[in-house]
């Protein structure tokens, strides 16, 4: 996974609260059986219509997306996470996430970033205005700045320090393999087991 | 203090805590199908790894299979690929798996709990965000994306921060014709498909106590509609009745209920919420939007958006009856539907059939409407055969199809055209989510028979 330490960009000002993972990619474009080519699924009712934030020239090379509350409810397709990121964006803003979409952006190096209903207001206001705005998300200092604004964000020390240094949890997870051994070992087994069929 | 009962099963689970850092969990049953796996096998087989607990890991097919004409090859050629790639993961890394064709394949959540799989205090895990229905039976379970997917199988753990608890009280008796979709419907309308984000859910009260374990199954489904990605119920007898005789039933029973009998909530710990739910007063409940907090008592009206002081709501409500195409005032009952779907891991299963069928038998649908009828796993649809419930659908001029996923996500053949109306009793209402331009109002399966019957939405006490 490649670092996220700070990323300057543009944004795409999205204003829909509840974009579910439906409306991110729709279920037909999940028959892949790889990590890429998702880009043509994201947003894909939308995609047809050409008032659509997309489909303006002004926006069409944003790399931030700014949506309203409750993105991403819905189904656990890692998909929608990398249709975001096959498309070409690095960071969604919100004021609330489903979990499990933002436990897999995170995952996968899609910074989410939260920061208040008014704050997002004012974000979608500005590059409205000035679609060239300039945003910076700093993962290192935990603010989102345009013009001269600056506003703080909340994310766990843990998840900052591994999206920073650009580290996957399986491998982290592997270190502590003594401690998986041992839990396997000392636990009573009244567990089912899925082998051999009994059936 | 004591503890919840999801605090209890958490504890349990802990491999590894450290201060700063999220626990690692174990995991007791992972629950793997064709969409959301091939990435993560291949992420195994480029680290070089294996799968760590292959006996504690199941994969069955379910979202991308058709539901006709199962014994020929699949006619799409990219959905082919899919299901083959699990076939040839599953075989590559010693992994169980129910095939079509096979009397345990079915839709995911249908096939743990009928195998006896799914049992209380355990913590399972798959990639597909209705894992929750597992919580009816005092399991922790949740979905996860891909990359936890592959986290599971190379280390049959997870690392994750400990949630929130709430507890949702539903005190009461329901009425008759007022089922568990009804409450679970009720308490997204009432809490909101962010309601729960961030929580672990216990659904409490006399009336959760009441339902059979199937109807359980189905409050505990949909809690991750109202953004808890886990929803729980204490075990008790109806669970322990339910898991007896099932094909992976503890051996030492009895040493297994001893341990089931400590998995409930303490009488002095604390929630961090809690909400209430009146069951007496609830009725018939349906969505009229596209989400599935946006729904209302089926003998109300579609609501104003002008009458929404939220702004945020409002602007969601007014885009939701655009899509909809409904207009405000227009009684619920007065909508006329083109499809009825009757399946998903939310209401597949043989006590959701037998309700229909008791609605639909001896009568027929309405001629300007179709019904699918799609059994949740292989199993329930030789149930419901060998209780003749295919034959009184089949009279009735429904469809009796094979066991999948189907209609709930738009992903396999069986979809809505667009602008087409459905009458569903899946889980999701999102614009397209049952085929593209698609419109879905979610039901339980009494409103689904009665509205097939009717051909708008109706419920049996309009018969």
């Amino acid at each position: 996974m490649d670092r996220f330490i700070k990323h300057v960009g543009t944004a795409v000002p999205l204003r829909r609260s509840n974009v579910d993972t439906d409306q991110i990619i729709p279920a037909v474009y999940l028959k892949r059986v790889t990590r890429s080519g998702f880009e043509d699924g994201l947003f894909a009712a939308w995609r047809n219509d050409p008032e659509f934030v997309l489909n303006q020239a002004a926006f069409k090379n944003g790399t931030i997306l700014v949506a309203g509350v409750d993105f991403g409810t819905g189904s656990s397709r890692e998909h929608a996470v990398w249709a975001l990121q096959n498309y070409g964006f690095k960071v969604v803003i919100s004021s609330r996430f489903a979990d499990i979409f933002r436990g897999n952006s995170l995952k996968g190096g899609l910074l989410t970033v939260i920061i208040d209903q008014a704050d997002v207001e004012a974000l979608w206001v500005a590059v409205e205005a000035d679609p060239t705005t300039s945003v910076s998300v700093d993962l290192e200092s935990r603010t989102v700045s345009y013009n001269n604004v600056v506003l703080p964000f909340a994310i766990d020390d843990y998840t900052r320090w591994r999206l920073m240094e650009g580290l996957d949890d399986i491998g982290l997870t592997f270190k502590n393999a003594d401690s998986i051994d041992f839990f396997e070992k000392t636990r009573t087994t009244l567990k089912p087991a899925t082998l051999p069929i009994r059936s | 203090m004591g503890k919840t009962l999801a605090e209890k099963i958490w504890a349990e689970h802990i491999v590894r805590a450290a201060e700063g850092e999220p626990d690692l969990l174990y995991i007791d049953l992972h629950l793997i199908h064709e969409v959301t796996s091939p990435q993560a096998f291949d992420g195994l087989r480029l680290a070089q790894r294996k799968v760590r607990r292959p006996e504690l890991t199941i994969a069955t097919e379910d979202h991308n299979v058709p539901t006709l004409n199962i014994d020929k090859p699949i006619a799409d050629p990219v959905s082919k690929l899919q299901v083959d790639t699990l076939r040839a993961n599953c075989a590559e890394f010693g992994v169980r798996i129910h095939s079509l064709g096979d009397k345990d394949q079915g839709v995911v959540h249908v096939v743990g709990p009928q195998l006896g799989l799914t049992q209380p205090g355990m913590t399972i895990v798959c990639g597909d965000s209705h894992t929750s229905t597992h919580g009816a039976f005092g399991a922790l379970a949740f979905g996860i994306g891909t990359s936890e997917v592959e986290h599971v199988l190379a280390t049959q753990t997870l690392p994750l921060a400990r949630p929130k608890t709430m507890a949702i009280n539903v005190e009461g008796t329901l009425k008759t014709g007022v089922t568990s979709k009804d409450i679970i419907l009720a308490i997204i309308a009432k809490i909101g498909t962010g309601g729960g984000q961030g929580y672990v859910i216990e659904y409490r009260g006399s009336a959760i106590r009441a339902l059979s374990m199937e109807s359980r199954m189905t409050v505990c489904n949909m809690s991750i509609e109202a953004g808890a990605r886990a929803g729980l119920i204490a075990p008790d007898q109806i669970t322990f009745d339910y898991i007896k005789g099932k094909p992976h039933a503890p051996q030492d029973f009895d040493g297994a209920l001893a341990y089931w009998k400590t998995l409930f909530t303490d009488s002095d710990a604390t929630f961090d919420v809690e909400v209430n739910l009146n069951a007496d007063e609830l009725e018939p409940f349906v969505t009229w939007g596209t989400n599935p907090g946006q729904g209302a008592s089926l003998n109300s009206n579609v609501p104003n958006p002008a009458d929404i002081t939220d702004a945020e709501a409002r602007g969601a409500a007014e885009r939701a009856l655009v899509y909809m195409g409904l207009e405000a005032g227009t009684p619920l009952k007065n909508i006329a539907i083109d499809t009825v779907f009757l399946g998903s891991c939310t209401n597949g299963r043989i006590e959701d059939l037998r309700a229909a069928a008791e609605v639909v038998k001896g009568k027929k649908i309405a001629s300007t409407l179709r019904m699918l009828v799609v059994p949740g796993s292989a199993r329930v649809r030789l149930e419901a055969e060998a209780e003749g419930l295919d034959k009184v659908f089949l009279d009735a001029g429904a469809e009796w199809r094979n066991a999948g996923c189907s209609m709930c996500l738009g992903m396999n053949p069986d979809q809505l055209a667009v602008g087409e109306r459905s009458a569903s009793t899946s889980n999701r209402n999102f614009e397209g989510r049952q085929g593209k331009g698609g419109r879905t109002h979610l039901v339980s399966p009494l409103v689904a028979a009665a509205t097939a019957l009717r051909g708008t939405l109706s419920s049996p006490a309009d018969l």
